[in-house]
């Protein structure tokens, strides 16, 4: 919530800046004046001007440490399931983890029509793991902070999935794949299928390089994007209804049953946010084993 | 929103996280999922088999019952025609014992009879022999005139 000190727009910015570990250059001023000196310094950025200044040296340590923490609950959650799994009758969550990991395995048999071991188990983590990022956005947006602001950390962002580095890591990795599987299936016809795809001619070449390639990127850009500017709006409608906290007592009630109805509507987006990731997922890599 | 480390790490976590979920949850659940379904098939399909095989069963009975009752009715039938078959014999056989009973009974009094009319027409001879004698006041010689006594005593 907006304090005194804090204007609407200071309170919007600390809620969207992430916690920022990272290398500042040498001779930049920091935010008490000081200068950062030879080779610069390893630094927690005081701020969003810094974490820019640190470029790409640095690393958010709140998406870090929320995506991490979630993918180890994840596997730590199916790998209790799966040590204790036994054709009996299943209980509890056992089911619920059954349940899903069948409902994952039915998307992946209608969509995916190739036969490869990892597809399965790909699509159940990003699934689950996106899926719990995504939960975060449901934790009420002061809650966490608010929190770590009593601890002394000044910035903290819990929802890894409003983070582009994070959807952007994860398309990267889903990219990653597409193309391990394109060349390893089709080969050199992998390098044709870039080359003389839309205009089967040699001097059509570079345009068809250009057209395949970015067609080729465009799938984890929008994968990412998608994930990124779904979350990232949904996390800034929470930020946005919020603040109405700070426009006095009479926007007290409007604004928690609003807190209350955009958190239900978004228990919808995030499990589609999840699933879509997960079905494009398959279907790009149903692309890449396909051999035209 | 600087794009950053971050990424890097993010790439590397989502593989570890993935190669974890292959090698060490995905196998053992769907292994143990597919063993559930194929135990429910398995067992769906003994009960099938169960109530298919109670049903044979039932038409076997009701046949073998049939058939009892059938071989019952047969055995009753060979019993009554064997009985009144040897009541039949058994009458005969009285009829016949009975008739040769009779005729022994007729042949033995015919041989009496005419035992008796021996004895009657000897002594007939005899009498008529000393009636003749008394008559004639006379002996008849005996052998003289045996011919004439036995004539006249055939004639009796």
């Amino acid at each position: 919530m907006a304090g005194e000190n804090q204007t609407v727009s200071e309170y919007i910015v600390h809620h969207l800046t992430n916690l920022t570990y990272g290398k500042l250059p040498a001779g930049y001023e920091r935010y008490d004046g000081s200068i950062v000196g030879d080779g610069g310094a390893w630094v927690m950025a005081h701020g969003g001007a810094e974490a820019a200044a640190m470029g790409f040296t640095a690393i958010h340590v709140d998406s870090m440490a929320w995506s991490i923490g979630l993918g180890i609950l994840f596997s730590w959650l199916f790998y209790r399931v799966a040590k204790k799994a036994s054709s009996g009758v299943p209980s509890g969550l056992t089911s619920a983890v059954e349940m899903i990991v069948q409902f994952v395995d039915n998307t992946v048999r209608d969509t995916f029509h190739g036969r490869n071991p990892l597809i399965a188990p790909l699509s159940l983590t990003i699934f689950v793991w996106i899926f719990l990022m995504n939960l975060m956005d449901l934790v009420p947006v002061d809650v966490v902070p608010e929190l770590m602001m009593a601890l002394g950390v000044e910035y903290h962002k819990i929802v890894p999935s409003t983070d582009p580095n994070i959807t952007f890591g994860m398309a990267i990795g889903v990219l990653i794949l597409i193309l391990y599987y394109s060349i390893k299936v089709k080969g050199f016809g992998f390098a044709r299928e870039l080359a003389m795809n839309p205009f089967n001619h040699p001097l059509f070449i570079p345009v068809n390089l250009f057209m395949e390639i970015v067609g080729l990127l465009a799938k984890p850009f929008s994968l990412a994007l998608r994930l990124f500017g779904n979350m990232y709006a949904g996390e800034m409608i929470f930020i946005l209804i919020a603040a109405l906290f700070s426009a006095g007592l009479a926007w007290m009630v409007p604004a928690g049953l609003l807190q209350i109805g955009w958190a239900i509507f978004h228990i919808l987006v995030i499990t589609l946010q999840a699933f879509i990731f997960m079905v494009l997922t398959i279907v790009y890599l149903s692309m890449a084993h396909e051999d035209h | 929103m600087n794009i950053n480390l971050t990424l890097i790490g993010q790439v590397i976590a989502f593989f570890g996280f993935v190669w974890f979920c292959m090698k060490f949850v995905w196998p053992p659940i769907i292994a143990a999922m597919q063993e559930r379904e194929k135990k429910i098939a398995d067992g769906l399909a003994a009960a099938d088999r169960a109530s298919h095989d109670l049903e044979l069963a039932q038409e076997k009975a009701l046949e073998r019952l049939k058939e009892a009752k059938h071989e019952a009715a047969g055995i009753v039938d060979s019993a009554n025609k064997r009985a009144s078959q040897i009541v039949e014999e058994a009458k005969t056989a009285a009829i016949t014992e009975a008739e040769r009973v009779k005729t022994a009974a007729h042949a033995e009094i015919e041989q009496e009879t005419n035992r008796a009319r021996e004895a009657l027409r000897a002594q007939v001879a005899a009498l008529t022999l000393a009636g003749a004698e008394k008559v004639l006041g006379a002996t008849i010689d005996q052998d003289a005139h045996a011919d004439l006594v036995n004539k006249l005593a055939a004639e009796l």
